[in-house]
């Protein structure tokens, strides 16, 4: 049997799970209804065994109604899952500005100082949050479904229809960008409040 | 790295190793390139390090 106010703990993670199936399915309607379907799945479900997080837990059933909603979509003769701009974002915002004619970073990676302590920090998954929103959607689309969802890279490959050559540089290119904005949003800041006079330095009486 | 070993060698290419690493195995000749690399570039090193910060945040995105 669940704990009292299981409930209630899987209604908090919906709006969660919605932003995740959105992104995916780029449907409303049908995000809601994976949501539901998992939010039903877990509340009859003895699954849930404490070893993982709840949100891991929801995460995971969400995975495989997604992948369903995407076989199905698929079957439908038009509109192949609206994927059809994949294309353009790969040819767009190409990461090679980062480096210089001879191949060198221009400019270099920042050392990012203590990365546990920002991982410890509530405010820096927010920053992660807004960072993923700049990513071009289906850029966004494809690296959640590498590191949220944790799908194989076949499996993606197979769903979307496209090459490991594809997957890799979408995910590279994903990975560029989230960098150059967590250094920018987080790393950055975060330096400077390191040091004394750092713009964030609170001033004390 | 100095031009002699080549564009494979350069952090362009390097980079793009770092994050295919992540999602499928390396050759073993891509191991040794990498391993060599890493020892000799700063840069690069910081990379690295910074994908495996990405990898963390992600986990923590998903728990």
């Amino acid at each position: 049997m669940h704990p009292p106010g299981f409930a209630a703990d899987l209604e908090g993670h919906r709006a969660y799970l919605m932003r995740v199936a959105r992104l995916q399915l780029r449907d409303d309607a049908q995000a809601e209804d994976v949501v539901q379907e998992t939010l039903i799945a877990a509340l009859a479900g003895a699954g849930f065994s404490g070893k993982s997080s709840l949100k891991t837990w929801l995460t995971g059933i969400l995975k495989h109604k997604i992948v369903d909603a995407i076989r199905r979509k698929q079957r439908e003769p038009i509109a192949v899952s609206g994927f059809g701009d994949l294309g353009d974002e790969l040819d767009i915002e190409d990461f090679d500005a980062m480096f210089d004619r001879t191949g060198h970073w221009s400019p270099p990676p920042a050392d990012w100082g203590n990365p546990e302590e920002a991982l410890g920090r509530r405010q820096f998954v927010e920053i992660v949050d807004f960072c993923l929103e700049r990513l071009p959607p289906n850029t966004a689309r494809v690296f959640m479904m590498r590191e949220v969802l944790e799908l194989e890279t076949a499996e993606i490959c197979k769903e979307l229809s496209i090459t490991p050559n594809n997957l890799w540089v979408i995910l590279y290119r994903a990975r560029m960008a989230l960098r150059q904005c967590l250094e920018q949003n987080w790393f950055a800041a975060d330096a400077s409040r390191r040091g004394a006079a750092g713009p964030g330095t609170p001033a004390t009486p | 790295m100095p031009p002699m070993f080549g564009h494979s060698f350069s952090c362009n290419e390097i980079s793009r190793l770092v994050s295919r690493l992540q999602d499928a195995p390396p050759s073993s000749w891509e191991r040794v390139k990498l391993r060599l690399h890493l020892t000799f570039c700063v840069a690069c090193r910081r990379f690295d390090a910074q994908m495996r910060v990405l990898r963390d945040a992600m986990r923590l995105y998903r728990s």
